[in-house]
């Protein structure tokens, strides 16, 4: 019965439906509302507070759900001369390949669901031991990662899946049959396009110093000391990533290719809940990217000090059961994906936009040589430590 | 303007004479075209090969009204001109009638004082319209929402004053509608206190943020020669260096009393734009600390039936009374024939007023010249070979305003 379970809960369709369907999409949803809100804060303003059932009213947060009945009702309009099929697809490849793309995310250590309550810790010759206490060989082979797909080639895997996103802003864009749109999307594909190369290339260092690109593993080998966070390792590369991201979710300051005061965007002609699957695909990119910088260069899930048995904090250690670990350790990782979704909503809100000569001059003339730079001395100081 | 050459892309010549080009509409109803004006744009990729301005939306036959109202029947039309600095364009109305009435040293000095800070007060929240509208075009609504919110304090102290928040009327012919308020003194220092807290702010977020500058520096750069061929006036003339201010070079009210700069610019650029506005809102900030000062207790009319309204205590109590307030709405303030032409310094640059009267109650002819038509016609050069996205700030720092253009 246990078994079963366990072989249950480690099914990679399972693991997504958490990962996904309970925390991503609920906490973009949330997003949506956060922003608005905590734009009015910074802004001197109430924002949405009025959204209730009832009685219920909670800040406005009911305000997603609002929103959702509103663009369900809305008429799903599309333009005469517009393609239909690429229309419709395009709503659908911004959203899917950021829904797949959260299966490299490791969102939690891998449980040990027999020994729960037991303080175990890794010893470098016997592999993971119980401290005073009986373990056979059983107890290790149940286990469950917490990562949907624990795959060699992640990073890539997550690259090659988001480019697919830039096919669904550059064909939305382009199958509006609307001049304002397809600026959008032309600004959007060559954005995008430019902003990967750096992305990619941000995080070679930290490959040369991971020597994989597993981000489960990468995460792992962080460690619990925050000095050996990619962070330290990887200040250059943090800024690089970050700033690539954040152009990739297509979000102020590189809101170009939405430029609501310019071109009015590429989903100008978009409607309903089709409209509704651009907008929260951003969000969920939001959430995806603060996953992803918090694996890479955050140590993941991993709690400043606390090791498998427990806390290691000015010379003593305080011993904690294997599962007190691994909820400190969920939790954690949450805190840091918070953490920068609202760091996000903050630059948002506080930088103005970008020209689009300038955003490709930052972007092929400064982020690339840097991440270059950054890769080549990395790779020298690897070489001389060697 | 520096013709802008980028390698590798094609002449704007050939392209014109060849079918290369996409004709895109902006506006009337544009996010960035604020007070419908249309903009139709021939463009390659995203730069702009050439562009024909269309003003005209928000036409209201100012000039035309004018001829059928009596003289202070007409201060609700100007205030509908330049809608974020009413009171300037009533003050400039004012001047010019009382040019044409020979009552210019007439007007008692409180009047006068009042009519600078009403004006000064105006021409911040013009200003501050101005960037913080600028701002939020290119993407910065935290900082458009700071200035708005500033904006609204000013609003709220004229409110107290003449009961209209952004349709003022303040201003008769011959004075003012009301003295002011008992507080107002005080609470336009408070105002002022806090206004400068909000300004630190906001040249925090936007003086030195590198990408607020990247967007304004070195856009639609124009030379102190074109800008007194196109007939630049105000912030946008002297950003091109021109040093010509009206209060300055040719002093009305008291503005000879007060001291202050008049900030000039050196590119003639977006950026240099937004910082002679940002500066002016400074000086005109210490104009009005200068006014509390010196203002005294007094008359806030002219003391002459003809021109201004007798107090209800006469109408209701003396037959001269009720004669002159009978004869002034009916017939209006009879000014004697002639024509002027008053000009004082808008929000935008020089605001005249031709006026020309046959001697009745009512103007003859009143034509406005209105600071942003004349600095809207340079729209077309200026964005000529820029990007789309240039025309943002470089329409925004124009600071074209629907109804003092279209009228």
């Amino acid at each position: 019965m246990i078994d079963t379970l366990i072989t249950i809960a480690d099914w990679p369709g399972v693991k997504w439906v958490i990962l996904v369907l309970m925390f991503a999409l609920p906490v973009a949803s949330l997003l949506t509302w956060a922003e608005r809100r905590q734009s009015a804060m910074i802004q001197d303003r109430l924002g949405p507070n009025r959204a209730n059932i009832g009685n219920i009213r909670l800040w406005g947060i009911l305000h997603f759900v609002a929103d959702v009945i509103k663009m369900i009702g809305k008429e799903d309009f599309i333009p005469g001369n517009a393609h239909r099929g690429l229309f419709k697809l395009a709503p659908i490849l911004a959203l899917v390949p950021v829904l797949i793309a959260f299966c490299i995310i490791p969102f939690g250590p891998t449980i040990y669901p027999h020994a729960l309550f037991d303080v175990i810790s890794t010893d470098a010759l016997q592999g993971m031991i119980i401290h005073g206490g009986v373990a056979n060989d059983l107890t290790w082979a149940d286990q469950i990662t917490l990562q949907i797909l624990t795959i060699d080639f992640g990073l890539i895997f997550y690259f090659a899946i988001l480019t697919f996103a830039n096919y669904g802003t550059t064909l939305a864009g382009w199958s509006s049959y609307n001049k304002l749109a397809l600026l959008g999307g032309l600004r959007a594909s060559s954005q995008m396009m430019s902003y990967e190369v750096t992305m990619g290339l941000s995080l070679m260092g930290l490959f040369l110093i991971m020597g994989t690109l597993e981000p489960g593993e990468i995460v792992r080998q962080q460690g619990p000391n925050p000095w050996q966070w990619g962070i330290v390792l990887q200040p250059v590369a943090f800024l690089l990533f970050f700033s690539a991201a954040i152009a990739e979710t297509k979000r102020a300051p590189f809101d170009l290719p939405e430029g609501e005061s310019e071109i009015v965007g590429y989903f100008v002609e978009y409607s309903g809940l089709r409209w509704g699957m651009f907008f929260l695909s951003e969000f969920i990119e939001i959430v995806f990217i603060s996953m992803l910088i918090t694996s890479l260069f955050f140590g993941g899930w991993q709690v400043p000090f606390l090791h498998d048995d427990g806390l290691y904090l000015f010379g003593t250690v305080t011993e904690m059961n294997h599962i007190t670990v691994s909820l400190l350790r969920i939790l954690s990782f949450v805190m840091k994906v918070f953490f920068f979704c609202w760091f996000q909503l903050m630059i948002r809100w506080t930088l103005p936009r970008f020209r689009p000569d300038q955003l490709m001059q930052l972007g092929w003339k400064r982020l690339l040589p840097l991440a270059l730079l950054n890769t080549m001395v990395t790779a020298l100081i690897l070489l001389w430590i060697q | 303007m520096s013709e802008r050459v980028v390698l590798g892309q094609k002449n704007p010549e050939d392209l014109e004479a060849s079918n290369d080009l996409m004709t895109i509409n902006m506006g009337p109803s544009h996010p960035a075209m604020h007070g419908t004006v249309r903009l139709v744009l021939q463009i390659e990729g995203e730069r702009i090969v050439a562009s024909d301005v269309q003003p005209g939306y928000l036409h209201r036959c100012f000039e035309k009204e004018a001829e059928y109202a009596t003289y202070n029947q007409v201060f609700p039309y100007t205030d509908r001109l330049n809608y974020l600095s009413p009171m300037l364009n009533n003050v400039g109305f004012a001047l010019a009638v009382e040019t044409l009435l020979d009552i210019t040293d007439d007007i008692p000095l409180r009047t006068q004082y009042i009519r600078v800070m009403v004006g000064e007060i105006s021409r911040i929240t013009d200003h501050l319209t101005c960037i913080g509208a600028s701002a939020m075009e290119l993407g910065g609504f935290t900082v458009f929402l700071y200035l708005i919110k500033v904006r609204e304090w000013f609003y709220e102290l004229l409110e107290e004053l003449c009961g209209a928040r952004l349709t003022y009327s303040y201003v008769r012919i011959g004075g003012v509608s009301h003295d002011l308020t008992e507080n107002f003194t005080i609470r336009l220092k408070d105002i002022l206190a806090r206004t400068k807290n909000m300004l630190s702010e906001t040249e925090t977020m936007l003086t030195n943020n590198k990408i607020f500058r990247d967007r304004m520096e070195n856009v639609a750069i124009v030379s102190k020669e074109d800008a007194i061929a196109w007939g630049f006036t105000g912030p946008c003339g002297r950003a091109s260096g021109l040093d010509y201010d009206v209060r300055k070079d040719y002093p009305y009210l008291i503005y000879d009393r007060l001291a202050f700069d008049v900030p000039v610019g050196e590119h003639g650029d977006c950026y240099d734009r937004y910082l002679v506005r940002l500066e002016e809102i400074k000086q005109s900030m210490s104009m009005l600390d200068q006014c509390m000062e010196q203002i005294e207790p007094g008359p806030i009319v002219v003391d002459d039936l003809r021109v201004s309204m007798p107090a209800k205590k006469e109408v209701y109590n003396t037959i001269e009374g009720m004669i002159a307030h009978f004869k002034h709405v009916v017939d209006g303030v009879k000014v004697p024939a002639g024509e002027t032409y008053g000009f004082t310094e808008g929000g935008n640059g020089e605001l005249g007023f031709f006026i020309v009267s046959d001697g009745t109650g009512r103007p003859y002819k009143c034509h406005v010249r209105s600071p942003s038509f004349t600095t809207l016609q340079a729209l077309p050069f200026m964005i000529k070979n820029a990007l789309i996205s240039d025309v943002i700030p470089t329409f925004g720092m124009i600071n074209m305003i629907g109804g003092e253009c279209d009228r």
